[in-house]
């Protein structure tokens, strides 16, 4: 009797964990295999390739570009939402009267697709009838604003379109997180005499340390995956000015038939992720009191 | 119909190798059908461990334990036919009062009639007829604590477990209560098994008392012989409120003239000779007398209405003693204790157990 | 005290004003799609309309060409409900009986099996997607609804494992325990005492995932074929086509209608949704 009982949950969540697991862990290998393959349209196992993919991947301008684009998207990005949504939050946090109106405002980008919102901001950022005609016709006439369309300028496009999309997040993260500060650690710095930014610089913005740090890294594991946002805008374009890891993996795999290519790039993307989050996860579970 | 409860030589142990803890070492406890037994001690005792394990919520390491002489360690918590009342009641939030009364019951697939009636018996029984249609949450302390007796009563099963159960209330609704638990076990006659760490709960409530301490069982008895012939230091100074006295000091002389001599003093007691004793002495037996030998200065005097307890600074320690209430004394005073033969407690200062003078 | 009310206009010119910029797009999505082609042209972003003008919203409906298909959204709209409910519904219940397991029926292992499914939550899936299509290939599953309805399962079932486990770490084990001992059993445990006190956290998860599978795109343009293509999908295809001229009006009706489900959760529903991505974030 006492034995079914033990039994029961374990054989419940068995099939699905193996599945979970077997999607998660069992593809990675799986994927990893692929990349020492010679895998071009169709996977094949039977030539082995060593780190040859690997090898091709660092040797490629167009990886080196997804790269430095990601290095820059993931810099301005985790930044700019942070900065914005910090100052968004702290502002907030002042009791105001339509707070309600306004978190809800700054939020709703996060509920849309990178889709919707990229095809948004390839409208205004066209650079015949969207923003720089705008600006003429508001009187501001040499404004010239052709970044969507230039090799070296689009990427902060997608930026301003991710910063757009996430500072909310960022700001709903850090409201949450100052509402949870003890009021009477306030009331004490007013007493004795802080005013109210030097309260905020020297005592708030210190205890917000452990909620930036996981917004830099939600963010940062979102822009990894950036995916969605890119292919819209720009579609990687133009030429692969703007191309990441990401939609690189993609044209690799599925539209130029480099399968052994495309998953080693998978791999390199996999193994940032888990730089970061693998010691993160680890600290967090290490942390937890052990329960019986 | 009442049953037994016997625990025999349960152990438990948590972790393993190097980090293992005994929480258990070995307890042997029978508990006779009705009874109502205590398990007193301070946190950390593994009272509570005990009771999760007759209860089936934990596995023992080591031992056996049956129930009306049936063995129920390999059986589930489910099938063993056990109430128990939590300390946080743990009554399910979702469920009207009568629904949480009756939970049990619909689990053993007992029809609707006979539940209804069996709730509304329980409820008259608690007084929470009124409180039927109501959610927990909209409940105060002591209704819920009534809620959480009713489920437990409702089962009429063979064994009452108490886990702290009056932690949470108030002091004066921890009396009521306490009398409501006392009379209600009189009446259902079910064997009871009361975890606290209250020694005047245990005092007043059981039939016996089992003090725990380290895992160990230190004493087990009525608590009259708990209170009168503790076995042992610590079940002495844990059990009676204020706190039992303890002087340190040897036996001097033999016979009829055998003194005990302490620190700032001797008194003519019948101190067991040839190694250093404690003198257990509780408050209520030592007296003010002007003209005593020993003396010592008034620390503090604490009136409760009914006696007034006065503390004494003395060479040989912080002496406490029970005064009539209408007993002056003024702090810094200098007053005179005798202590009887009667009622003295002799512990080796060693090892702190008992020693018998017959 | 005059500082202080130049401050509170500080703070509340600076919020208005961002709450103006979170806004434009959105404004400027509607406007564009009530305008035609020639007050797109003479007019700018900003403009508004001179008439409601719907056409654009019946073509990017069931006229608009997404490559070689011209049937409009509609398609890929009915395709993207047909595939998110099942996903959604599936995904929640399973990871609400992981979370009762992982947090009340814990086992020698069960913590560290969770450390390990939570890598699950934070990996690229561009890491699944070559195996996961040779599977679906196997299975005969490519390019088919059911085929998304799986890969969004498997996907999402580490998140929604770890808002239930973690929801329900709140409750008191006396509550089971004491469930235990009144004779239940593990899934009248479930269903009787954990899934009534489950409601917020049902919500938040089933709206964290629709929002995420409605959104999704990578497991769509990866996974789907011509007649299972979600509205994502259909959606880039439209906007990014090449051939003839470019309505821009055609797309912003496109693009609201695609975000129209996910904003009407958002709105009625954003509570939930902001909790989900607090707990999110917040892990363990």
């Amino acid at each position: 009797m006492k034995k079914l009982e033990n039994l029961l949950p374990k054989l419940v969540v068995a099939p699905g964990f193996i599945f979970g697991f077997a999607f998660i862990y069992g593809f990675m290998i799986w994927n990893g295999l692929l990349s020492v393959t010679q895998s071009r349209m169709l996977p094949n196992y039977s030539e082995f390739a060593g780190l040859a993919q690997y090898v091709k991947l660092w040797d490629m301008d167009r990886w080196y570009v997804a790269l430095k684009n990601l290095g820059i998207f993931t810099t301005l990005y985790v930044g700019g939402s942070i900065g914005l949504g910090m100052l968004l939050a702290i502002f907030l946090d002042q009791k105001i009267r339509m707070e309600g109106f306004l978190r809800t405002v700054y939020l709703y980008p996060m509920a849309l697709s990178f889709i919707v919102t990229g095809t948004a901001w390839k409208w205004i950022l066209n650079p015949s009838l969207g923003l720089e005609k705008l600006m003429h016709d508001l009187g501001w006439a040499s404004f010239g604003f052709d970044w969507l369309v230039q090799s070296d300028t689009a990427i902060y496009c997608v930026v301003i379109a991710g910063v757009w999309q996430s500072a909310g997040f960022a700001m709903a993260l850090f409201l949450a997180g100052l509402r949870g500060i003890d009021d009477n650690i306030i009331k004490a710095a007013q007493i004795d005499g802080a005013s109210l930014p030097r309260i905020y610089w020297r005592i708030i913005l210190p205890i917000m340390r452990p909620v930036v740090f996981s917004i830099i890294l939600v963010l940062s594991h979102l822009s990894i995956k950036a995916f969605d946002l890119v292919m819209a805008l720009t579609a990687g374009g133009p030429g692969y000015s703007t191309d990441v890891p990401a939609t690189f993996m993609f044209t690799m795999s599925f539209n130029r038939g480099q399968l052994g290519l495309g998953a080693a790039s998978a791999t390199m993307m996999l193994a940032t992720v888990a730089a970061i989050v693998v010691p993160y996860l680890y600290s967090e579970l290490r942390s937890k009191p052990h329960e019986r | 119909m009442a049953s037994s409860l016997e625990i025999a030589g349960i152990r438990k142990v948590f972790g393993k190798g190097a980090a293992a803890v005994e929480v258990l070492k070995k307890i042997d406890i029978l508990v006779a059908p009705g009874e109502f037994l205590i398990l007193v001690g301070p946190s950390g005792c593994g009272k509570s461990t005990l009771l999760n394990i007759i209860a089936g919520l934990e596995d023992a390491t080591e031992g056996a334990l049956r129930i009306a002489g049936r063995d129920v360690l390999d059986v589930a918590p489910a099938q063993r036919d056990i109430a128990m009342v939590f300390q946080s009641y743990a009554l399910y939030p979702t469920m009207s009062v009568a629904d949480n009364i009756g939970f049990a019951l619909e689990m053993r697939k007992v029809p609707k009639e006979a539940r209804t009636k069996r709730i509304h018996e329980v409820a008259a029984m608690l007084q929470i007829e009124n409180l039927l249609d109501r959610r927990p949450a909209q409940l105060s302390g002591g209704q819920r604590q009534r809620v959480a007796m009713g489920r437990a009563l409702a089962r009429d099963p063979q064994l009452f477990l108490f886990d702290e159960p009056l932690s949470n209330l108030d002091a004066k609704l921890r009396v009521e209560m306490r009398a409501e638990i006392k009379r209600l076990h009189h009446v259902s006659g079910i064997t009871s098994v009361y975890v606290t760490h209250d020694q005047i709960e245990a005092m007043t409530l059981g039939s016996r008392i089992a003090v725990m301490k380290d895992g160990v069982l230190q004493q087990i008895g009525t608590p009259d012989e708990i209170y009168r012939t503790p076995v042992n230091t610590y079940v002495a100074g844990f059990i009676g409120s204020p706190m039992m006295n303890f002087i340190d000091g040897v036996s001097e002389g033999s016979g009829a003239q055998t003194q005990f001599v302490f620190a700032g003093g001797r008194l003519q007691l019948p101190a067991p000779a040839g190694r250093p004793v404690t003198l257990g002495q509780r408050p209520e037996h030592i007296h003010l007398a002007s003209d005593a030998a020993w003396r010592g200065e008034v620390l503090l005097v604490e009136p409760t209405g009914a006696d007034t307890y006065v503390v004494v600074k003395t060479q040989a320690g912080l002496v406490t003693l029970r005064a009539p209430a209408n007993t002056r004394l003024d702090i810094g005073e200098q007053v005179g204790l005798t202590v009887s033969d009667q009622h003295n407690n002799w512990f080796d200062k060693a090892s702190g157990v008992r020693i018998d003078l017959s | 005290m005059q500082s202080k009310t130049f401050y509170r206009v500080v703070v509340y010119s600076v919020l208005v004003l961002a709450a103006l910029l979170f806004l434009a797009p959105m404004y400027v999505m509607l406007v564009t799609a009530f305008k035609d082609a020639d007050q797109i042209r003479a007019g700018n972003l900003m403009s508004l309309p001179t008439s409601l003008n719907w056409d654009s919203w019946q073509m990017a409906w069931d006229q608009a060409c997404t490559g070689v298909d011209c049937r409009g959204l509609k398609p890929y709209f009915w395709n993207s409900v047909r595939m998110a409910v099942p996903a959604v519904l599936i995904s929640t219940g399973w990871g609400a009986i992981n979370g009762y397991v992982l947090s009340m029926w814990k086992f020698r292992g069960s913590d560290l099996l969770f450390g390990f499914l939570l890598f699950g939550v934070f990996m690229p899936f561009q890491v699944v997607l070559l195996p996961m299509s040779q599977v679906l290939g196997y299975l005969g599953l490519s390019s088919s609804i059911s085929g998304l309805i799986m890969v969004h399962c498997l996907a999402g079932m580490a998140g929604t494992t770890l808002f239930f486990r973690n929801y329900y770490t709140a409750i008191p084990r006396e509550l089971v325990n004491a469930a235990r001992l009144d004779g239940a059993g593990f899934w009248r445990i479930f269903w009787r005492i954990v899934i009534p006190m489950s409601t917020p956290i049902l919500m938040v998860t089933l709206i964290w995932q629709f929002t995420n599978i409605w959104n999704d795109f990578l497991f769509g343009v990866a996974f789907s074929g011509a007649d299972s293509k979600p509205i994502t999908v259909g959606l880039n295809n439209m906007a990014n086509t090449t051939s003839s001229v470019k309505n821009y009006n055609v797309d912003m009706a496109a693009a609201v209608i695609a975000g129209l489900p996910t904003m009407l959760v958002y709105i009625l529903a954003g509570q939930y949704f902001v909790k989900g991505l607090t707990a999110g974030a917040v892990k363990g």
